[in-house]
């Protein structure tokens, strides 16, 4: 019996030794590059995380097929390995930890959310792992001095900074009055932050300012307040959630106010549930697929759209396509960097300096895409009800006039 | 900025109406609470997510065509079965056992209900869309949504109904004996067992109609549940243990002081608040029973 248990102990114990000196050489088998990535597939950001990962996969198929990424004269095809995160950040830092220490992945793809990211930077700052991430834009990402996360998305404090650039641009370059209600939360308030510095910065006056609790569903005292005092700009941001609540509440407290900015429209699929009280909305949007930016891979942004509905069955909200350009800036510094050493592709990733459909991409110091603005659409409506995302600031980037300021629900 | 509420009067009605309208509404979620705690003695922290489950019911009808205020008929129907058969696959065996094992066992029924919904219907956020307009008072500065108006209506009516059935019915009867001496009702031959799963039934029905009600004045969502619990779980608490009347006015209570704390204290201390109001009842409470007990001494 003794016997029996140390020969089951031995054969386990190398049976232990022999999968992890195999996966060890995970990062580059044969003729891949593997990828890993913790993304949320059950729990509360699933939804984002489908996006997300549907995002990788279409950029790692259309650079597979279109080539691979060519290192040292070979030629290699990307793989990705998924692990569940379940929308919990403590699951998300174990998997980033497994996927480096067991599974020997030494390049990593970012998870859905500023606070996943938050929580697997730590891990693979701590092994040397660059990270692209394309759905972690908390500014509190930037700040810590990390060396080996790099964000192809414009950061949570520029979201809704043009929305006030352009309200004080419309009023005639003077300051104008502000109402604004974020979620508490990492990213909603960093939105905050940005919108504190664009009124400093125009001489704008923060008249409500209010933090939204994270269970909200309820802001009729927000919005009673917003009544009350007629801001000029009213500027609102706690995710999906945020975005439902106000409309809803908008519409049926018949709040009039000249100009409505918000975070989270597309994935709240604004327009579809609310139809015409939607209209007239202004969203912050990190891409769209009317931007005219070009790359070799995906044309621009509306041959994206279209392939990724023709793969997917739906229109791609703007997780899908920041997902997709991470993997175009790997390919890039793979290149570049010619070699699979992980500071040696890590100083490529910060040299990148290049245009994809989904906008310019370089980083600055602290990992965020600093060559990329955000856009701002407007919800319009047709007669019939039908509603469209139409961009209407940057100017250069406006396939649409923004409506200002917005009709009162009495002339509606 | 924080006294706009005092600056501005229509603000006053304002927050009083929306809170009243928000109280009764929460009312009934802990009038269902307070019937199960009360008869079952166990404390349900999967009632929100038996709201929730209601609500997905009204968002599915009005997804297909059909009205949700349709939900407040359809929506409790079901539920009703669900809670029954909850009560049959688990909290049958936990229902004699002490406090804290109910509360795991509801803990682990919330969590498998929020998954299992998040698995059915997706993580995305939902509503349905009544189409009811806008109640406007004084020149449009006081303004009340008419769901919100529908929703506290039903929820009287659903109120009402159920202490006239707990009067007048044979089963309300035989739950108002179980929930007085179950071991007496028993031996006078009420089918306690079945007293419970009735009981459970009717809890989840209410959950049911709630649900409906926040599809259409709120949003829904399938992680979105505990904050429904812990209101309820608090409504209860203020109230006091059977005592249903208490619980339609602590709702209200709870509902305005919620609305007014958001005005003059800012929205972020809005929830805080509330915990406050409770800490200070418990101790209150505690207090006056102690005195209590040095006059028994």
């Amino acid at each position: 019996m003794k016997i029996k248990n140390i020969i089951i102990t031995f054969v386990s114990a190398i049976a232990i030794l022999f999968s992890t000196s195999v996966v060890s050489f995970a990062k580059v088998v044969g003729d891949k590059i593997i990828l890993g990535a913790a993304i949320s597939l059950t729990g509360k950001y699933s939804s984002n995380g489908v996006h997300t990962q549907n995002g990788y996969n279409m950029a790692v198929d259309r650079i597979n097929e279109m080539g691979g990424v060519k290192v040292g004269g070979k030629t290699y095809m990307f793989d990705i390995i998924y692990y569940d995160d379940e929308s919990n950040p403590k699951r998300a830092a174990q998997l980033a930890e497994r996927l480096i220490s067991q599974d020997g992945v030494e390049f990593m793809l970012g998870p859905y959310s500023s606070g996943l990211t938050k929580a697997i930077a730590p891990v693979t700052e701590k092994y040397g792992v660059p990270m692209v991430e394309a759905n972690g834009a908390s500014r509190s990402l930037f700040t810590k001095g990390y060396k080996y996360l790099f964000a192809v998305l414009a950061p949570a404090n520029l979201y809704l900074d043009v929305a006030i650039e352009t309200a004080v641009a419309l009023n005639g370059g003077k300051g104008v009055r502000i109402a604004q209600a974020f979620e508490q939360d990492a990213f909603s308030q960093d939105v905050r932050l940005g919108i504190l510095d664009a009124a400093e910065r125009t001489g704008s006056k923060i008249i409500i300012d209010d933090k939204l609790p994270k269970e909200l569903n309820d802001m009729a005292a927000t919005l009673a307040k917003v009544k009350a005092v007629k801001p000029d700009v009213l500027v609102v941001s706690g995710h999906t959630k945020g975005a439902l609540t106000a409309i809803r509440q908008i519409a049926e407290m018949k709040v009039d106010v000249p100009m409505l900015a918000m975070t989270h429209c597309d994935a709240a699929k604004l327009s579809k549930q609310h139809g015409k009280n939607s209209q007239y909305a202004l969203c912050a949007s990190q891409w769209h697929k009317t931007l005219t930016y070009k790359d070799d891979f995906f044309k621009d942004g509306m041959t994206y759209a279209a392939d990724f509905e023709k793969l997917f069955g739906y229109d791609p909200p703007y997780q899908s396509a920041e997902s997709s350009a991470a993997l175009l800036v790997f390919k890039d510094a793979f290149e570049r960097a010619n070699t699979f050493d992980q500071k040696k592709v890590r100083d490529a990733l910060a040299a990148t300096n290049m245009q994809t459909f989904y906008g310019n991409i370089k980083f600055a110091e602290g990992g965020q895409n600093v060559d990329k603005p955000m856009v701002l659409f407007q919800v319009m409506c047709d007669d019939a009800g039908k509603c469209e995302n139409k961009v209407v600031a940057p100017l250069k980037w406006a396939s649409a006039e923004l409506i200002h300021p917005i009709p009162k629900w009495s002339e509606r | 900025m924080d006294f706009l509420i005092f600056q501005v009067p229509m603000l006053t009605l304002q927050a009083v109406l929306d809170g009243l309208l928000l109280g009764i509404l929460f009312a009934l979620i802990a009038y269902g609470m307070a019937l199960q705690w009360g008869v079952m003695n166990i404390i349900n922290i999967a009632q929100g997510d038996l709201v929730i489950l209601g609500g997905y019911i009204a968002y599915f009808m009005y997804l297909y065509g059909i009205h949700p205020a349709w939900g407040v008929i359809v929506s409790p129907i079901i539920m009703y079965f669900v809670g029954v058969i909850i009560y049959k696959l688990v909290i049958n065996k936990v229902v004699d056992r002490d406090l804290f094992i109910s509360i795991l066992a509801t803990f682990g029924i919330s969590i498998l209900f929020m998954q299992l919904m998040n698995f059915a219907f997706g993580a995305d956020v939902v509503l349905a869309n009544s189409g009811y307009g806008t109640t406007m008072l004084f020149d449009n500065s006081v303004t009340l949504p008419n769901s919100k108006i529908f929703s506290a209506f039903i929820s009287i009516v659903f109120a009402i109904g159920l202490v006239i059935y707990m009067k007048k019915s044979k089963l309300g009867r035989a739950i108002r004996a179980t929930a007085q001496n179950a071991r007496a009702a028993k031996i006078l031959g009420v089918d306690t067992e079945k007293v419970y799963a009735a009981t459970f039934g009717i809890n989840a029905a209410l959950c049911g109609v709630a649900g409906a009600l926040i599809s259409i004045t709120f949003t829904i969502h399938p992680y979105m549940g505990l904050p429904y619990t812990i209101r309820s779980f608090m409504i209860v608490i203020v109230a006091g243990l059977g005592n249903l009347p208490g619980v339609a006015m602590s709702g209200m209570g709870l509902g305005v002081f919620e609305e007014f704390a958001d005005y003059i204290l800012g929205t972020e201390f809005r929830i805080g608040s509330v915990f406050l109001l409770l800490v200070l009842i418990l101790v209150y409470r505690r207090f006056k029973l102690s005195r209590k007990r040095e006059y028994l001494k």
